[in-house]
C-alpha cells in the first residue's frame, strides 16, 4: 500500500459545490481475498450497500459469510495478504487502499467499531478509563482533567453505575456486560460518524443482551449516528435495524427494509433461514424446517448462484448452476440476487414456522 | 403409563475456594442449591437459564461426571449417587452425555470410527466385527456417510462432528441422554437439522433427554416440560406451555421478554423487561430470594424468607412470594 | 461464544467442502472439491514448507550417519598418528588439517561425533521419557500428587550440573558404568525437569477439554485417559522439547568436557577436542575451530528443526 497523504482532502460530491450529498457511506463492489495453500478464498465477493444518516442497517449472515471480514475491509483492519478492491467512500472520500496512516484519523474517529468479545479486545493490564482516554487522545489534545471528565461522562451515557470508580478499575472486575459497555462508551467517544458493531451481543446472556441493545439505541439517539450491526441472530435484527443485508458465502444476497425481508423474503436462502428458526412465540408441534446440506466453504464457492446445492427452487443446470444472479432490484428499496425472486411464493414469517412444503420439512 | 425414569432430589454442589500457601478453604461457591425435578420416560425436560446459574453443573452431576456434595439422583428407582465404582459403569451404559462444543468434544487425534466405538470398547460390550457394524449402523442413524469413517473429526463440519457425538452417545443403547448446549455452537441453519434428529431419535429409540440450554427459542420447540434455573436454583418448573404462556416468576418473565423474536412488528410494539444490575456471584448469593437484587416486586419479606418453589395457584410451581402470570411472549 | 473463525473467515474445517453427509443436487459435482487431507499430510505440508527446518533435518540426518559410521567414511584410521607431520593447516591430504601428533582432525572429528551425538540424542530420549511420565502425572492427578511432584522437580532444578557431574565421575570411575553411560545419566538426570513442566501445562489444559470429559463419561480409566486421549494430542511440544534438548545437552556436555569435567581423554567429543586445542590457539587455529563449527551446526540444524516441528504441528504457524 502507497503512503497516502496525511492531510484530510474531501472530494467534492460534484465539481464547484462544497457539500457531499450522497450517503454517509458508500460501499460499491468490495471483494476481499486471501491466499491459501487451497487456493484463493473469496471472503467477501462484491458486496454494494449504502448507509444513510442515523440508520442502523444490520448485516446478517452464518459462520464463513464473510460479515466480519467486510467491515474489517471497511476500516482497513485486514492484513497485508488481504486483496481488497472495490471502493468504500466515507462521505464521497474513498477508504480502500489508504495506507495506515492515513486510515489514522478515520479510525476510531469516523468509524468506529465494537468487537464481540470484550474480554479479549480490551487490554487486561491497564484500566477500563485509562483505555477509554486512549481513544480520546489519539484524535483529541486534551487536558488531563477535561480527558477524566469525559471518560466518567462516557461511562455515564452507557449506563455504567459510579463511573468515577469504574474508571479505575480493570476489565476483569467489570461483569462481561459492563465490559462491552464499556467498549461502547471507546468506541463513541469521538463521536463517530458509523459504528460498526461486530457480534456485540453474541457472547452475553440474553438479559445483558436487552441491557447492551438498549444501550446502543440510546446513543444512537443522543448522538445521531449510523450503527452497522453484524450478527447471526435475526431475532436481534428485527428488533434494532432498519435495514438489512443478508449474506451467504461472501456474496450479497438480499437487501431490503426490515420489514420487507421478514414479511416478504425474496431469496431463498433468507426464506430457509426465517422459516428454520424455533421462536419463543412459536408453535410446538410444527417440525422446525431447515436448509439441507451446509454453508460452502469460501474455496470452494459453487458456479452460479452459491445457494443453488441447497435450494429447492434451483432450476438446474441453467441458469442457477451457470449464471451468477446479480443483485437486482425487484421492488423499490428491495434487492435481491436470485435468478427467480419475483416468482417465489409469497409467505410471511408466521407461516413460514409451520410450512411444510416437503416430506422432510426442507424449505427452499 | 408415565414411568419416572430420572428423579432428582435436593441436589446440591458447592466448590470450595482455596487460597493461600497451605490450600485453606476460604469460601464456597454455591453452584447448585437444592434441585430437584424428574423426567419420564420418553420425555424431554429443558432446564434454561443464563451463564452461572448452575444449568450445566446439575447435568453433570446428574451422570455423576463430578461428584455432588448432597442430594439424591434416581435412575429407574436406583440411587445413583451413592453407587460403587463398578456399578457406575454399568450406569454409564444407560445414561450418556452430548456436549456442547463440537470442535472440543471429539478427540482430533482419533477416528470417527474409533470415537463412535469407544465405549464399545472400554465395556467390551460387543467384539470387533459387531463393534465396527454397530458404528456404521449408528453413523447412519444419525445422517452421515458410513464410509467417513475412517476419517479424522477436523475433516467434518460443526453440524456433522456434533452428529458424531451423537452417535458416540447412542453407542450403548443408553435410555437417558443429557445434552449440554447441544446446538448452541451450530450455525442457525444447521441447528434446526440436528433439533429434528434428536426429535426423530427420541421418537425412534424411546430416549429421555435432559436439554440444557440457554436459547429459550429452541427449548421451547423441543421440550415437553421445562425448569428454569437462576444462581443454582429452580425457579420456575412445569409443562413447556406452563412456563412460556404463563409465566408467573418474574424472572422468568424478564427472560422471555428479553428473547428477541424474528418478527420485526412484534419487535416495536414490545414492552420489554429490562433487569438492572448482574448475577450476583454465587459465592455469596443474596438472602432469601436470590433473584431479590434485581427483581422490581422485591419486599422485606424477600430479603428474609426465600421463596419454595410451589405452585401458587398459577397450576405449576414457582418460587415468588409474588407469583403472577403475565403474559410476556405475545403481545 | 462462537467466534467467527479466523480471519480468512473460512470454516474451521477448511479443506474444502466437508464431507457431504446430506445429498447434495446431483448436477453439481461439476464443482472441484479439494482433496481432504489427513492431520500427517497437513503436518507434512507445514513442515515442508520451512525450508531451513527441512536443510537442518537433512543435515543432521547427514551428521549421524556419518559419524556413527566413521569407520566407513573417514579417511583414515582412529588415533592413526603422524609424529613427523605436527600439526599442519587444512589441505588436500588433510581436509580439516591435523593436530600436534599428525592425527587426521577430520577423523577425529568424526570418531568424537559419535560420543557427542550420542549422549545428546540419549539425554533427549531418557529426560523426555522421564519428563512426561511425570509431567502427565502431575497434571492428570492433581492436588496433592501435583505438588508432590512439582515439589520434586523443584528440586531438581536447584542442583547445580557440573558439581553433581564432577562428583559423579570420578565416584563410578573404576565401576563397570562406562564415562559416556554415567553422563548420559546424569544429564538427563538434570533436564527431564523443563519437559516436566512443559507436559503438566499440556495435560492441565487437555484435562478440561470435552473429549477427555466424554471418555470419562464413557467409563473409561485414568489410564486409558492419559495415554489414548491426552498424551497423544501433546506430541507436538514433546517432540519440539525433545529436539531442543538435544541441542542443550551437546552444549552442556561440550561445555563440561571443555572444563575437563565431562568426557575425560583418551576418549574424546567435540568438547574436550576444544579443550585440547585451546592451548595452542594462536598457531592451530583450526583445531579450535573445527570442534566449535560441527557443535554449532549441529544446534543449529536441531534448532531449526525443532522450529519446523513446530510450526507442523501448530495450525496456526505464521511465518
Amino acid at each position: 500500500m502507497e503512503e497516502g497523504p496525511v492531510s484530510i482532502e474531501l472530494e467534492p460530491a460534484a465539481p464547484g459545490s462544497g457539500k457531499w450529498t450522497g450517503a454517509l457511506l458508500e460501499v460499491r463492489d468490495l471483494s476481499v481475498t486471501f491466499q491459501s495453500d487451497d487456493g484463493p478464498v473469496h471472503a467477501v465477493s462484491s458486496i454494494s450497500f449504502d448507509l444513510e444518516d442515523n440508520e442502523t442497517l444490520g448485516i446478517v449472515g452464518e459462520s464463513g459469510s464473510g460479515k466480519s471480514v467486510t467491515s474489517m475491509a471497511i476500516l482497513g483492519l485486514l492484513p497485508r495478504q488481504a486483496m481488497v478492491t472495490g471502493s468504500v467512500k466515507l462521505r464521497g472520500r474513498e477508504l480502500v487502499g489508504l495506507s495506515d496512516r492515513a486510515m489514522q484519523p478515520v479510525r476510531g474517529k469516523s468509524v468506529a467499531m465494537v468487537f464481540q468479545d470484550a474480554l479479549t479486545a480490551l487490554n487486561p493490564v491497564y484500566t477500563v478509563g485509562n483505555q477509554i482516554g486512549e481513544a480520546i487522545k489519539v484524535h483529541d489534545d486534551v487536558s488531563d482533567q477535561e480527558l477524566r471528565d469525559r471518560v466518567r461522562n462516557l461511562l455515564e451515557i452507557v449506563g455504567i453505575p459510579n463511573p468515577a470508580e469504574r474508571a479505575d478499575q480493570y476489565p476483569h472486575e467489570y461483569s462481561g456486560g459492563m465490559r462491552q459497555r464499556a467498549m461502547i462508551a471507546m468506541s463513541i467517544a469521538n463521536e463517530p460518524e458509523v459504528l460498526i458493531a461486530d457480534e456485540p451481543t453474541t457472547a452475553l446472556d440474553v438479559t445483558i443482551q436487552a441491557q447492551v441493545l438498549e444501550v446502543l439505541e440510546r446513543i444512537q439517539d443522543r448522538t445521531k449516528s449510523s450503527i452497522i450491526l453484524i450478527t447471526h441472530d435475526l431475532g436481534v435484527v428485527a428488533g434494532v435495524a432498519d435495514r438489512v443485508l443478508v449474506m451467504y458465502a461472501g456474496r450479497q444476497v438480499e437487501l431490503a427494509t426490515v420489514d420487507e425481508l421478514f414479511y416478504n423474503p425474496r431469496h431463498p436462502y433468507a426464506r430457509g433461514l426465517l422459516a428454520s428458526l424455533p421462536r419463543v412465540d412459536g408453535r410446538r408441534d410444527a417440525r422446525l424446517n431447515r436448509i439441507i446440506g451446509q454453508p460452502p466453504s469460501l474455496i470452494a464457492i459453487p458456479s452460479g448462484c452459491a445457494f443453488h446445492p441447497r435450494c429447492n427452487d434451483a432450476k438446474l443446470p441453467s441458469p442457477c448452476q451457470t449464471d451468477r444472479p446479480e443483485l437486482r432490484e425487484i421492488a423499490v428499496g428491495h434487492l435481491s440476487a436470485c435468478h427467480f425472486a419475483e416468482d417465489l411464493p409469497k409467505l410471511s414469517t408466521s407461516d413460514l414456522a409451520a410450512d411444510e412444503s416437503s416430506e422432510d420439512g426442507s424449505v427452499g | 403409563m408415565a414411568e419416572t425414569i430420572l428423579e432428582v432430589t435436593d441436589l446440591v454442589k458447592e466448590f470450595p475456594v482455596r487460597a493461600g500457601l497451605l490450600q485453606r478453604q476460604v469460601a464456597t461457591v454455591k453452584a447448585v442449591s437444592g434441585v430437584s425435578l424428574s423426567v419420564e420416560k420418553g420425555q424431554t425436560l429443558g432446564i434454561v437459564g443464563e451463564s452461572g446459574c448452575g444449568k450445566s453443573t446439575t447435568g453433570r452431576l446428574i451422570l455423576r461426571l463430578i461428584p455432588a456434595t448432597s442430594g439424591s439422583v434416581k435412575f429407574r428407582g436406583e440411587e445413583v449417587l451413592t453407587r460403587s465404582a463398578r456399578a457406575i459403569r454399568q450406569l454409564r451404559q444407560k445414561m450418556q452425555i452430548v456436549f456442547q462444543d463440537p470442535y472440543a468434544s471429539l478427540n482430533p487425534r482419533m477416528t470417527v470410527q474409533s470415537i463412535i466405538a469407544e465405549p464399545m470398547a472400554i465395556h467390551r460390550t460387543r467384539g470387533r466385527k459387531a463393534a465396527a457394524a454397530r458404528v456404521k449402523e449408528l453413523m447412519e442413524l444419525v445422517g452421515l456417510k458410513a464410509e467417513h469413517a475412517s476419517r479424522f473429526p477436523h475433516e467434518f463440519s460443526g453440524g456433522q462432528r456434533q452428529r458424531i457425538g451423537i452417535a458416540r452417545a447412542l453407542a450403548l443403547d443408553p435410555e437417558l441422554l443429557v445434552l449440554d448446549e447441544p446446538v448452541s455452537a451450530l450455525d442457525v441453519s444447521i441447528q434446526a437439522g440436528v433439533v429434528n434428529l434428536l426429535e426423530d431419535l427420541q421418537d425412534e429409540l424411546g430416549l429421555s433427554y435432559v436439554f440444557i440450554a440457554h436459547d429459550l427459542s429452541v427449548v421451547r420447540h423441543i421440550s415437553d416440560f421445562a425448569a428454569v434455573m437462576y444462581l443454582g436454583k429452580i425457579i420456575e418448573i412445569g409443562t413447556a406451555s406452563d412456563l412460556y404462556e404463563r409465566p408467573a416468576h418474574p424472572y422468568t418473565q424478564a427472560l422471555l421478554s428479553a428473547v428477541p423474536v424474528p418478527d420485526p412488528r412484534k419487535e416495536r410494539a414490545r414492552k420489554r423487561i429490562v433487569l438492572t444490575g448482574d448475577v450476583p456471584s454465587p459465592i455469596n448469593p443474596p438472602s432469601g430470594c436470590r433473584f431479590r437484587t434485581r427483581c422490581w416486586k422485591a419486599q422485606e419479606i424477600c430479603a428474609q424468607q426465600e421463596p419454595e418453589l410451589i405452585d401458587r395457584g398459577q397450576g405449576h410451581p414457582s418460587a415468588c412470594h409474588f407469583a403472577e402470570v403475565v403474559d410476556v411472549v405475545s403481545v | 461464544m462462537r467466534t467467527e473463525g479466523n480471519i480468512g473467515g473460512v470454516e474451521p474445517s477448511p479443506l474444502g467442502s466437508p464431507v457431504g453427509a446430506e445429498p447434495m443436487s446431483t448436477l453439481s459435482i461439476a464443482e472441484p472439491e479439494p482433496v481432504p487431507r489427513s492431520q500427517w499430510q497437513l503436518f507434512r505440508r507445514r513442515f515442508l514448507r520451512h525450508r531451513l527446518a527441512v536443510a537442518g533435518g537433512l543435515v543432521l540426518i547427514l551428521l549421524i550417519v556419518v559419524c556413527f559410521g566413521a569407520k566407513y567414511f573417514a579417511f583414515y584410521d582412529k588415533n592413526q598418528q603422524n609424529l613427523l607431520l605436527g600439526p599442519t593447516s587444512p589441505s588436500k591430504e588433510h581436509w580439516m588439517g591435523t593436530d600436534e601428533i599428525g592425527r587426521d582432525t577430520m577423523t577425529e572429528i568424526l570418531y568424537a561425533g559419535q560420543i557427542s551425538l550420542k549422549i545428546g540424542l540419549a539425554v533427549a530420549l531418557v529426560s523426555t521419557v522421564v519428563g512426561t511420565v511425570i509431567g502427565a502425572m502431575a497434571g492428570y492427578f492433581g492436588r496433592f500428587m501435583d505438588q508432590l511432584l512439582m515439589r520434586f522437580t523443584d528440586l531438581f532444578l536447584v542442583v547445580p550440573a557440573i558439581a553433581v557431574l564432577a562428583i559423579a565421575i570420578k565416584f563410578f570411575h573404576d565401576t563397570p558404568f562406562d564415562q559416556t553411560t554415567v553422563i548420559i545419566f546424569v544429564l538427563a538426570g538434570l533436564g527431564w525437569m523443563y519437559i516436566a513442566r512443559v507436559v503438566r501445562g499440556q495435560v492441565l489444559s487437555l484435562k478440561e477439554k470435552e473429549f477427555v470429559e466424554a471418555a470419562r463419561a464413557s467409563g473409561a480409566s485414568s489410564a486409558r485417559i492419559i495415554f489414548r486421549h491426552i498424551l497423544p494430542n501433546c506430541i507436538g511440544p514433546i517432540l519440539v522439547n525433545a529436539t531442543l534438548s538435544i541441542a542443550a545437552a551437546i552444549v552442556t556436555e561440550s561445555t563440561l568436557s571443555f572444563l575437563g569435567f565431562g568426557v575425560q581423554p583418551p576418549a574424546t567429543s567435540w568438547g574436550n577436542m576444544l579443550s585440547a586445542a585451546e592451548g595452542n590457539y594462536n598457531q592451530n587455529t583450526h583445531l579450535l575451530y573445527f570442534p566449535g563449527i560441527m557443535i554449532l551446526l549441529t544446534v543449529l540444524c536441531v534448532n531449526f528443526f525443532g522450529d519446523g516441528l513446530r510450526d507442523g504441528f501448530d495450525p496456526q504457524a505464521k511465518h
